[in-house]
């Protein structure tokens, strides 16, 4: 396999008293589409900046491609590609023009690639950047990330704020370069829906720290609900963990991680849905922060195998 | 890229819980199954398919991988994913129509037995998640 697109070890970030990031470890493959997911503040953002080098790490390492972003040179730079919601465009700019400034600022643009895209977007080279609607804009700013002909993109919440047909326009745009460039794409999203058509690997993240990360076929794959009547609740089976617990008068249904295949017949074992264990996970995260701020969160670092 | 119609055309619901790779896989079967798909018939490329339904290129891959192990389509180097000639339906059809004909009267005589439909498919479930639970 080759070289993970982003690894860490031990990163962290301190913003004075409060914590960015807390020691995480991470190595996301190449050839991935990697999803980000994980309540406001959790550090999502904070990652991604570090990974394009527009923050620096407070103790720890990261190297994206390879390379340590920090330093910064160009031609590391010209190999990812960085998209937030704030889209730089100038808005008094035709795309024609930003395309031009585009070609003069990337030494590996493709116009070609550049105008294929928004001509099958609908959108002229002519066109205002002003005069775009929001969805157009964020098709642009993708566009001109694509052109540059990337290794990597890195895209924080890229959908946020699009209405559902530009929503999907672009993440078309952007499945298609990965189908034909086999560009590895890192993305935060709220949206969870699309965590499972567009993505192959998760990471979720809470309170600054990694709280699961794997292939997404091992994700739904590594956890079950069980589910018993209580009181006289069974031991629970080896090797799993509980992280999360829903209690009925009648029952109690565990949803765990497993590390090693239940044969256990005292249970009754349910298969979750994606979305059911991200927010699992995302309740976890949030029921910890409110019972105790030092409540470890369990790491999945090298479970499954 | 040509301006031939794809053979066929994938939807995807995210909402359904079922793994987007099985939507594809089961909706080509289904799609063989009826004749709609036929013996030689081009699957569309992964590119055509990321055209389509928004999906991870990956996932693409690993749904024709998968009907590749089933018998239903083959890939042939540098030229795309075919439905195999005489894809091995009538095999299961006829494994099926038996397997049919014992449901249709256990379901007569659950629904004798007071038993409502929610209740058959919550059985089934049931009776599903234990025997994967004896396989794994």
């Amino acid at each position: 396999m080759t070289m993970p697109v982003i690894e860490t070890n031990s990163l962290t970030k301190r913003f004075g008293r409060k914590w960015g990031l807390r020691d995480c470890s991470l190595s996301i493959p190449a050839g991935k589409v990697a999803a980000l997911v994980g309540p406001n503040g959790a550090g999502k953002s904070t990652l991604l900046r570090m990974a394009t080098g527009l923050s620096r790490p407070t103790s720890g390492e990261i190297y994206v491609l390879g390379e340590e972003p920090i330093g910064n040179s160009a031609s590391f730079l010209s190999r990812i590609g960085y998209l937030d919601q704030e889209r730089p465009l100038y808005r008094g700019f035709r795309v024609d023009e930003m395309f031009r400034f585009g070609e003069g600022t990337n030494p590996t643009w493709n116009m070609t690639t550049a105008h294929a895209y928004v001509d099958q977007l609908g959108i002229s080279l002519r066109d205002r950047v002003n005069n775009l609607s929001g969805g157009q804009q964020a098709q642009v700013a993708l566009t001109m990330c694509l052109a540059k002909q990337p290794e990597l993109l890195i895209l924080d919440e890229p959908a946020a704020a699009l209405d559902p047909v530009a929503r999907e326009d672009l993440l078309r745009l952007l499945m298609r370069e990965v189908a034909e460039r086999g560009t590895s794409v890192v993305l935060s999203t709220h949206a969870l829906g699309d965590v499972g058509s567009i993505c192959d690997y998760l990471v979720i993240m809470s309170h600054s720290t990694i709280v699961l990360a794997d292939d997404l076929e091992f994700v739904v794959e590594s956890h079950r609900f069980l589910g018993a009547p209580s009181p006289n609740v069974p031991e629970l089976p080896e090797g799993v963990t509980v992280i999360d617990t829903r209690t009925s008068s009648r029952d109690v249904t565990y949803l765990v991680r497993m590390t090693l295949p239940l044969s256990d017949e005292t249970w009754e074992i349910t298969q979750p849905t994606l979305d059911e264990v991200i927010m699992a996970y995302l309740r976890l995260a949030r029921d910890s922060a409110s019972t105790s701020s030092r409540h470890e969160t369990p790491s999945t670092r090298g479970e499954h195998s | 890229m040509t301006d031939r119609q794809p053979s066929i055309v994938f939807r995807l619901d995210p909402r359904s819980g079922i793994a987007p790779y099985r939507q594809l896989v089961d909706q080509v079967r289904n799609a063989v199954e009826m004749g709609r798909l036929r013996g030689g018939d081009q699957l569309p490329s992964v590119r055509e398919v990321v055209t389509q339904v928004t999906i991870n290129p990956n996932t693409v891959h690993r749904a024709y991988r998968e009907l590749e192990n089933l018998g239903l389509a083959e890939g042939r180097l540098g030229l795309g994913t075919f439905i195999t000639e005489n894809p091995d339906v009538h095999a299961t059809e006829a494994g099926n129509v038996e397997l049919t004909r014992q449901l249709q009267i256990w379901v007569k005589r659950a629904r004798a037995a007071g038993i409502v439909d929610d209740d058959m498919l919550e059985l089934l479930r049931r009776i599903l998640n234990h025997d994967e639970r004896v396989l794994s």
